[in-house]
């Protein structure tokens, strides 16, 4: 099949985008009404997606799990959201983060998309401000900017530590907006669980209604899937308790390619693991790289208080191993390192699983008040959860997984394999290669949601004839009774374990073996335990209760189910590539001095897996990679 | 590390038309680091294996931002500390104690099942009016609208509200007014939200009554639990405001 055409504009890098926009064909005004698009999830790239299109006329339906769309995800997002405004005079133009942005994904990104990214990140914080988010702001009364990992410009804006919040709670009464005026009809606690594809087109979901257990159908003339990333995988990351993939492994299931699925992001700054009850692990956020010194005692066994130990014997690897950006070296890159001084026995802590961040030397040269300003929120929580002040002594923080670079695989226009299925935000696997710069998620997701889909979208329904299709069709009725059995399957299994015993297995042998390191007899391992796993659950697996009522086990059981077969896509996909790049470490493939290497010649493709059928192996398609405007090289950050 | 042994008394109920009841179950050997969810967790897992029905509770982030938990710890919304559910953790209770959890109680927000309560009457409140009237696309720089640092400072306080509804859920009155006034307030103090000011305020306060949320009579029980510290200036804001808005009696 003629899967991979990613449909990246002609001409020069700089204009694709504009000329591309011109091209594309426009639904007027008055036919817009007749359109009806579904909208599945409600963080910043659906809740951005839905109200754009409503405003412009469409009749769209939105969905998220939460019992309200303000709750999702991304309401998380602490640090903040880049934009190339330049506004500090400081070097920063559009061409500057696209190049930041490619070579921090260490070269395994579209160029075109990229740079499209770039180009409409200045009008996001316009929009934004428009809405009346409230971004810190300097005396004059302008906008003010941090730096974050991976740049050498402040180019990022933010709300204190709660930028998600802001941000979200901006599109969220965007789209509060046009659901009061009828042009959005929400479903809140409904869970997608299924796409239906007519004649080879995506003309709606099956969901589940989580209150009462109603399976129902929902047809439309296109979906747009937003429902985030995949790192609960790992059972802990930083991620909210309830993002998951079952919608975009539903998907994949209908036809649309997983890409890049074992593209994971491990973030060097959370809170340490502190016992097996643990639910979810802690984010500190990467700004606080800009005032905290990294550092582990030089010496192996080194029990003095930190606050005892002397300069001398203190190593501040991250300054020591990358001068230039030290610090602030991008998130792969910091939390390699510091895996590696724990791994020679020098980490910190109870279970020498963790290095100090130190704000000694901040507070000295600004003050405890401009530290308080700036971190106060993140040394509450950090109190709060750790019990210790960091004012006094420094945190105590280790890598853990934060973000999924892999997703839906989606051409330029955000269309993934299947005609009418697009994917936006984390979901989808476009913008950040190898490895997401901090602060480029929240960019990507409202980029795609507020200025990419309300343009793509039109022509793909401008440029279709389009059957009635509604939801007595005998497609919607054969994924109904489909996702029905799956569920009654569940809960007729009554076996002896828990879903969440399930889970934390199944994350235990992804951070063993496709964490932070990776190797071919390692993932040929994890495979076999996956099988293993995969068996015992559908044979041993508890969940209580029924379907026709608030079930939070059996919601958790669909998504475990799905997560079990990820993982083994993501093991795949990690033992095809025999090459290290951004997050993905195969020991196999460094550098002398433990850099991450390369193989451009046999590598630069995006995987792109196609689903052949259970327990089938699936298949690869490759879409190739090609620069030419950016020269590759082996990233330094020296 | 402290290890916990305890009592818990868990409000139980099937569904919106049962009637629910307290259960009591005993928990042992919690560890202090533990949160407060990680308990239930604890707890919940011990259910299962006695294959009974594990307790029903809404929670997301589990960083105290996204205002999805809510439980009624020891009869106080979010429980003994000044934060949300998620952030509470074990070493603030002692060993031997017995602990009530029970769900935010309000007629406006019903109970779904176990802990978990219909809190869409404050999405409702934000559809009547809490919003920007501005669609996508806007091309004015943003730098164009400079505000002052020490009010766009005061907009971000109000705006810091999580939604997770405890000021209802602690007010004798069950009262919307500190969350209806944390979002007035924001778009009060912003130049964005000018415009369309008086309008605003009244319908987001004729929509909370229609909810059925109670009237303030200014006791503060509100703003002592908002794990935000939402405070309680922005009440005599919103009073300001819709007397303003009446006095100049725009039609809305
Ligand atoms: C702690 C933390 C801090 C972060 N900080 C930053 C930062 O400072 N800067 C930055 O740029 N990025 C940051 N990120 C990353 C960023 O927050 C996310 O990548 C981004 O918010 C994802 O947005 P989204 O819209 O794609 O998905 P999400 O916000 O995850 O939303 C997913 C939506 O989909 C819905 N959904 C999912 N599955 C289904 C289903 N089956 N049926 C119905 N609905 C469904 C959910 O209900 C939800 O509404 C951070 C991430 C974390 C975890
Ligand atoms: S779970 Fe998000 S605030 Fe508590």
């Amino acid at each position: 099949m003629a899967v991979l055409d990613a449909k990246i504009p002609d001409g020069p890098l700089a204009e694709k985008w504009s000329k591309h926009k011109f091209n594309l064909k426009l639904v007027n005004p008055a036919n817009k009404r007749k359109y009806e698009v579904i909208v599945v999830g409600t963080g910043l790239a659906g809740a951005s997606a839905a109200a754009s299109l409503a405003e412009l006329g469409y009749n769209v339906k939105a969905f998220c799990f939460q019992d309200s769309p303000r709750r999702a995800h991304s309401i998380a997002a602490q640090g903040g959201i880049n934009a190339a405004k330049n506004y500090q005079n400081d070097g920063d133009s559009v061409h500057r983060l696209f190049y930041d942005t490619i070579k921090g994904g260490d070269y395994r990104a579209r160029e075109a998309n990229v740079y499209r990214l770039a180009e409409v990140s200045v009008n996001i914080i316009d929009q934004c401000v428009a809405q009346g988010v409230p971004f810190a702001r300097e005396y004059g009364g302008l906008l003010s900017n941090r730096s974050f990992g991976g740049a050498q410009v402040s180019r990022t804006f933010y709300a204190k530590g709660q930028t998600g919040q802001q941000l979200l709670l901006g599109a969220y009464s965007a789209l509060s907006r046009q659901i009061a005026s009828g042009k959005v009809k929400m479903y809140n606690r409904t869970e997608m669980l299924d796409v239906v594809v007519v004649d080879g087109k995506a003309r709606g979901i099956v969901t589940r209604n989580l209150v009462t257990g109603k399976i129902e159908s929902h047809s439309a003339h296109a979906v747009l899937l937003c429902t985030g990333g995949y790192g609960n995988v790992f059972f802990l990351s930083t991620n909210a308790m309830g993002s998951n993939v079952t919608a975009a492994w539903r998907a994949h299931k209908k036809g649309a390619l997983f890409a890049n699925p074992c593209f994971t992001q491990i973030h060097p700054t959370c809170i340490p693991v502190h016992g097996d009850s643990q639910s979810k692990l802690t984010l500190m956020s990467e700004s606080l790289r800009n005032d905290g010194r990294v550092w582990v005692p030089k010496a192996i066994g080194d029990k003095r208080k930190p606050e005892d130990i002397p300069d001398a014997d203190r190593d501040y690897y991250l300054e020591r191993k990358y001068p230039s950006f030290g610090n602030l070296s991008p998130r792969d890159i910091s939390s390699r390192a510091a895996k590696e001084v724990c791994d020679e026995g020098r980490g910190v802590g109870s279970t020498g699983k963790a290095v100090y961040l130190d704000f000694r030397d901040a507070i000295k040269r600004d003050g405890r008040n401009a530290i308080e300003q700036r971190y106060g929120n993140l040394f509450d929580m950090y109190q709060q959860i750790t019990g210790q002040n960091p004012y006094e002594t420094p945190m105590m923080i280790y890598p853990a997984v934060h973000y999924t670079m892999g997703g839906l695989w989606v051409d330029y226009n955000l269309m993934t394999t299947i005609p009418g299925l697009y994917a936006l935000g984390e979901a989808n696997f476009s913008d950040h290669g190898a490895n997401r710069l901090g602060a480029s998620a929240l960019m990507q997701g409202l980029a795609d949601g507020y200025f990419v889909i309300p343009y793509t979208l039109g022509d793909y329904l401008a440029s279709n004839k389009f059957e009635a299709v509604n939801s007595d069709h005998s497609e919607f009725k054969k994924a109904e009774s489909e996702t029905l059995a799956t569920i009654q399957k569940l809960l007729s299994i009554k076996g002896n374990k828990t879903v969440d015993q399930y889970h934390k297995e199944l994350g235990l042998i992804m951070w063993d073996y496709c964490g932070m390191a990776r190797s071919a007899e390692g993932l040929a391992l994890a495979k076999e335990r996956i099988r293993t796993l995969k068996e015992d659950f559908w044979k041993n697996v508890n969940v209580i209760g029924a379907n026709e009522e608030l079930n939070q086990t059996l919601e958790k059981a669909c998504r475990v189910a799905d997560f079990i077969e990820l993982g083994e896509l993501m093991v795949d996909d990690a033992l095809d590539r025999k090459e290290s790049c951004g997050g993905h470490f195969r020991v196999e493939y460094q550098t002398e001095d433990s850099e991450a290497k390369r193989d451009d010649a046999n590598y630069c493709y995006v995987s792109a897996w196609e689903f052949k059928g259970a327990n089938q192996p699936s298949q690869l398609h490759k879409e190739n990679l090609v620069f030419e405007n950016v020269k590759l090289s082996q990233r330094s950050y020296k | 590390m402290r290890k916990l042994n305890l009592t818990l008394k868990v409000w139980r109920q099937k569904d919106d038309k049962g009637k629910g009841k307290f259960e009591t179950y005993k928990l042992n050997n919690v560890s202090e680091e533990s949160s407060f969810l990680e308990m239930m967790d604890i707890l919940n897992e011990d259910l299962a294996t006695k294959k009974i029905d594990p307790v029903a509770f809404d929670h997301d982030c589990r960083e105290g931002i996204c205002g999805t938990c809510s439980m009624v710890i020891n009869g106080k919304p979010h429980g003994p500390l000044q934060t949300t559910t998620c952030q509470l953790h074990m070493r603030s209770f002692s060993d031997g104690d017995t602990i009530t959890v029970e769900p935010f109680r309000a007629g406006a927000f019903p109970v779904l099942k176990d802990l978990v309560v219909d809190r869409s009457a404050f999405d409702r409140i934000i559809q009547a009016g809490g919003y920007v009237s501005v669609n996508t696309g806007v091309s004015v720089d943003a730098n164009e609208i400079p505000i002052p640092k020490d009010i766009a400072d005061e907009a971000m306080d109000s705006a810091t509200c999580i939604g997770c509804g405890a000021c209802v859920a602690a007010c004798k009155n069950a009262s919307a007014m500190l969350f209806v006034s944390a979002k007035v307030s924001q778009f009060t103090l912003l130049p964005q939200g000018q415009p369309e000011r008086h309008r605003r305020v009244q319908k987001m306060v004729a929509q909370m009554d229609e909810e059925g949320f109670g009237a303030c009579t200014n006791t503060g029980a509100c703003s002592a639990v908002c794990p935000k510290e939402i405070s309680l200036t922005n009440i005599a804001r919103l009073n300001r405001e819709y007397l303003t808005a009446k006095v100049t009696a725009q039609e809305v």
